[in-house]
């Protein structure tokens, strides 16, 4: 089903029961930062996972998504559902240009280029009127679902942020096994061969940018409504660092790893606030933990572990 | 007064002038970076960490020792060479078989852990440090004051570039590390210490990293996170200049510091963006940079 | 790879097992239903890891866990409980935090949290949840404007307040042209509007403004040549924390401290001491509190010190113990259980009592939520004149409290009724 291998099947079916049961014991706010931060990094995993690019600038599109959702259901008073779409076309829209201009390079000069068209994107929030600049969108309203579901609930909102996000993550995995991916599978293994055999490598690379940024908008967008802001964090490149983190951690190019990755970040950062000034040296202390030992990241090494893909 | 473009021609130049200066610290940072790449394929990403840690060490060295600025100078980058040498022998020594990617996302790492630790120990405030009183006054050059520190800045920023391009390209020791990089296995059959020599490279990065922080001290701040201030414009410079090219550093250092400049006067809210821009331009048109080899 | 029965369950209990984990790693997330006892929870939310840590970060953490010391809390027959974060001065953690600090852990009252967009993104929170919030650390003078909130009390500073005092104080002494070095964004770009109506409104000039990027701009080189060259007599630093230490640096490389003054419109003691008073002194600023003021404000420093000793209270620690306390009065004349329940009722009572304390002396909370303390413009000492460890400022202008803060009708308060 939706290609998964059977043992992938059963972890599915575990995290479906895990996302409905987990609310009524854990906090459903920080549940929905969890999912949020889970579909940005799903969104990144593709790119990086299965294309190879590692994109260092991600946030330019979770951000403008964020903002656009924010700023239609303020101003425009839309259904959320239309705002969270207005998110991830932004998303696309940008990672198109974007995209277009950096997809011709590879590896090193991929990432420098698109942190720097980030930190320019970055630059456009913080100038921009409509943005709010430091102030960023605030007392955005949750509004409506398809017209009728009110999101102010807290667990109402929780449902439709899941259904996002498991939509979110099966049309990844979609994509991923489909003859699409496939040949993204064989560009990232020897490009010049999948050249040889006919395929246009650069548009193959440019549609699965754009997917993916197409989805970190919707991440996006789903999250302004959550907290009901959008803010200069959203496109600082720390938040580009922090998705690599994750799903780095959680493990590159694994199908339940960015989730994974997401849940440990996201509970760290909450655990450790409390501690004030040891949240980054932790954050870096992971990172290089990862990168010496730990480099399938702990989906991965599971995985490898029980000798099953994961 | 001449006016260019509706400035006054006194100030333009003021300006041009401090972008050199600007330019002159841009060229040192990425020197070290360069080299690092250049030498040992190392996105070292801890280089704003590092140059920190100069300016700390001057600082340290000031107020738990009593030693001025001039020989801080010299002790200072060998102190934290030091510390290069042994996160080289423990950590980045692994990374070499490694894609270029995880080098870069590893010393990102490390540059979080040491930010983070020098922030919980000293807080984000900053400590003093003051110009060492032989170089402290302004110079009337008629269109500006020029600060004597500034210039000294300009000097020592100079000599120390030129005189590591020139070991690098020009002397038999620079040859051997070229070769090195290229060939390891046949440059050990030679009979040198291939690893030591990389090792001594880092530290040699990391050491011109610090005299940078050294030569800030007296003007910026010194805190905590004054290296991520300027990791991402010096990353920048590099890649600009071309990843693995000294000279190329060194050019495109002054050049943008003298582009910001020019912004500063005409459109100052730009100023930080602008080297990104130039950046995207190069990569777009001429992606091994501006003095780069081939990939 | 075959799929035995074997690893199917172990795939299956592997994945159940980590997220099982979690509550451990988010233990304050999970609590069993408490027994209720009457705890009053006062959070303190502000910046310890970045730019903010000195003026604000645990500084604040002593000096409000002082008034519950001051207070007397067992005596009172109270229980109460200080909790701190980082929020990192990004808005989103900050709404995180907080809204698991009132749904989950009964915290009842917010204190301190500097940085303008942290502070106003929190406003909302506040009042949906009924809680208190008691603002020290940020300088938006909107708080208590166009974003006020009757679960609100902006306790010890604005940027109307600095700019007046700061801004009017300067041209009454004769500084009047003024040059603007601003960082680009709400709050510079806020302080140099609040300062230009006000020097104009005293009778001075603005020469111009150079607007840089923020943040992350280190070198000021060019804006204070731009400065110099403009003739004013004044340098308006609307900047704050490591940005207004390196301005100034920088200002007496070039000379700048010869030919004009220099005007920090945000500063604290924190930061003249990580300048140092050779660079410092001769500043001009303006807080409402300093340890050395008078006998009262010294009893309290000597109180808190032994609890943070590299770093001298300035007007927001000072605001926290003063904040703290008064809430603790309110609570105390209202009852822990009532005080709990509603936050709107907690603050009218403030409201009602005069607030008075060892930092402030006496003082006022109006109608708007803003507390009415005087507020000083002090010069940085020279190092001849120091005399001893933190010794660095002299009394140069006293603005009474009622001359001090914006006027209630300009404000705009939504919810006053005129």
């Amino acid at each position: 089903m939706f290609g998964f291998s059977r043992a992938q099947s059963i972890a599915f079916v575990v995290m479906v029961v895990l996302i409905a049961v987990c609310p009524y014991v854990l906090y459903p706010v920080f549940l929905m930062r969890v999912l949020c931060a889970a579909l940005f990094a799903c969104a990144f995993n593709l790119i990086i996972g299965y294309v190879g690019l590692l994109s260092f600038g991600h946030a330019a599109f979770f951000g403008m998504g964020s903002y656009v959702a924010a700023w239609t259901m303020k101003h425009w008073h839309v259904d959320a559902s239309v705002a969270i779409i207005f998110g991830g076309l932004t998303g696309a829209a940008l990672g198109l240009v974007l995209g277009y201009l950096a997809i011709r390079r590879s590896g090193i000069y991929f990432a420098m280029i698109t942190l720097a068209l980030s930190q320019m994107v970055y630059f456009f929030c913080l100038e921009a009127p409509f943005t709010g600049g430091e102030d960023g969108i605030q007392q955005v309203p949750r509004g409506h679902v398809f017209g009728f579901i009110d999101l102010s609930n807290d667990m109402t909102m929780y449902w439709v942020v899941s259904a996002v996000f498991l939509a979110g993550f099966l049309l990844v995995h979609r994509i991923i096994h489909s003859p699409f991916g496939q040949v993204l599978k064989g560009i990232r293994e020897n490009e010049p061969r999948a050249t040889s055999l006919g395929y246009r490598t650069d548009d193959y690379k440019l549609i699965a940018f754009v997917l993916s940024c197409m989805i970190a908008g919707i991440a996006g967008g789903t999250k302004a409504l959550v907290f009901g802001i959008a803010t200069l964090t959203d496109v600082h490149y720390s938040t580009s660092g922090e998705v690599v983190l994750t799903t780095l951690l959680g493990g590159l190019g694994t199908v339940f790893g960015p989730a994974m990755g997401a849940l440990v970040v996201t509970s760290m950062e909450n655990y450790l606030a409390q501690f004030g000034a040891w949240v980054t040296v932790t954050q870096g202390v992971i990172f290089i933990i990862c990168v010496l030992a730990f480099r399938r990241g702990i989906i991965g090494e599971l995985g490898a572990f029980l000798k099953i893909s994961l | 007064m001449i006016m260019i473009f509706g400035i006054p021609g006194p100030l333009l130049f003021g300006q041009l002038l401090l972008g050199l200066i600007n330019g002159a610290f841009y060229a040192m940072l990425s020197l070290g970076l360069a080299v690092i790449f250049g030498m040992l394929n190392i996105i070292n990403f801890a280089h704003g960490s590092l140059f920190m840690m100069g300016a700390f060490a001057s600082w340290m060295l000031l107020n738990y020792l009593g030693i001025g600025y001039f020989p801080a100078l010299i002790l200072a980058p060998l102190l934290v060479g030091i510390f290069g040498i042994i996160l080289e022998k423990t950590i980045i020594s692994r990374l070499y078989k490694l894609d270029h990617l995880y080098g870069l996302l590893l010393t990102f790492g490390l540059s979080l852990v040491i930010e983070g630790l020098f922030r919980n120990a000293y807080g984000s405030s900053g400590m003093p440090y003051r110009i060492p009183n032989i170089l402290q006054g302004a110079t009337n050059l008629g269109f500006m004051y020029m600060p004597n520190y500034r210039g000294w800045v300009v000097v020592a920023a100079l000599v120390v570039c030129i005189a590591t391009w020139a070991i690098i390209e020009k002397t038999p020791l620079g040859a051997t590390l070229r070769a090195a990089t290229e060939n390891a296995p046949l440059v050990q059959a030679f009979g040198v210490n291939v690893p030591r020599l990389i090792t001594l490279t880092y530290a040699g990065g990391v050491a011109l990293a610090a005299f940078a922080g050294v030569l800030a001290a007296p003007i910026y701040s010194v805190n905590p996170n004054m290296g991520s201030n300027f990791i991402n414009t010096v990353f920048a410079v590099v890649v600009i200049g071309g990843m693995g090219s000294i000279m190329g550093s060194i050019i495109t250092g002054f050049g943008l510091g003298v582009i910001e400049g020019l912004t500063k006067v005409f459109y100052p809210q730009a100023s930080a963006t602008v080297v990104f821009l130039v950046m995207v331009i190069v990569l777009l048109i001429r992606p091994r940079g501006l003095f780069g080899k081939a990939a | 790879m075959t799929l035995t029965r074997r690893s199917a369950l172990k795939t299956a209990a592997a994945a159940a097992a980590l997220p099982a984990a979690a509550p451990l790693v988010g233990a304050p997330l999970w609590r069993p239903a408490r027994a209720q006892a009457p705890t009053i929870k006062i959070g303190v939310l502000n910046d310890q890891s970045g730019p903010y840590t000195n003026t604000g970060g645990v500084t604040s953490v002593v000096c409000a866990k002082q008034a519950l010391e001051d207070f007397g809390v067992a005596a009172k027959g109270l229980k109460v409980e200080v909790i701190s974060a980082d929020h990192q001065n990004k808005p989103d953690l900050a709404v995180s935090i907080t809204r698991q600090w009132f749904d989950r852990d009964g915290v009842d009252m917010l204190l301190d949290v500097p940085t303008s967009s942290v502070a106003l993104a929190l406003q909302s929170v506040c009042r949906e949840k009924n809680k208190v919030y008691l603002n020290a650390g940020a300088a938006s003078s909107a708080l208590t404007g166009s974003q006020c909130s009757p679960n609100f009390v902006h306790w010890c500073y604005d940027t109307y307040m600095l700019s007046k005092s700061t801004g009017g104080a300067m041209v009454k002494a004769g500084g009047d042209s003024w040059y603007f070095l601003t960082a680009d964004y709400a709050f510079g770009k806020q302080l140099q509007d609040d300062t230009s109506t006000l020097v104009k409104a005293a009778g001075g000039k603005v020469l111009g403004a150079a607007p840089y990027p923020f943040p992350g701009t280190t070198d000021f080189s060019s804006f204070l040549v731009q400065a110099q060259a403009s003739g004013a007599k004044v340098l308006g630093l609307a900047n704050a924390g490591g940005d207004t230490v390196n301005s100034i640096k920088q200002a007496h490389e070039f000379g700048l401290n010869g030919s004009m003054q220099i005007a920090a419109l945000l500063m604290f003691i924190n930061d003249v001491h990580a300048l140092g008073l050779d660079t410092a002194g001769g500043l001009n600023l303006t807080e409402s509190f300093y340890w050395d003021m008078n006998d009262k404000t010294r009893a309290f420093t000597k109180r808190v010190l032994p609890k943070t000793p590299n770093n001298y209270p300035n007007m927001i620690h000072a605001g926290c113990y003063s904040a703290a306390l008064h809430y603790l009065k309110a609570v105390a004349d209202m009852g822990a259980a009532e005080a709990k329940k509603d936050g709107v009722a907690t603050v009218s009572r403030m409201k009602a009592m005069p607030v008075e304390d060892d930092c402030f002396g006496t003082s006022k909370i109006r109608e708007d939520g803003r507390n009415m303390v005087a507020s000083y413009l002090f010069e940085v000492k020279t190092p001849a004149e120091s005399k001893g460890p933190w010794d660095y400022y002299k009394l140069k202008v006293t603005t009474p409290a009622d001359e001090a803060w914006r006027p209630l009708a300009d404000g705009h308060c939504s919810f006053i009724k005129t």
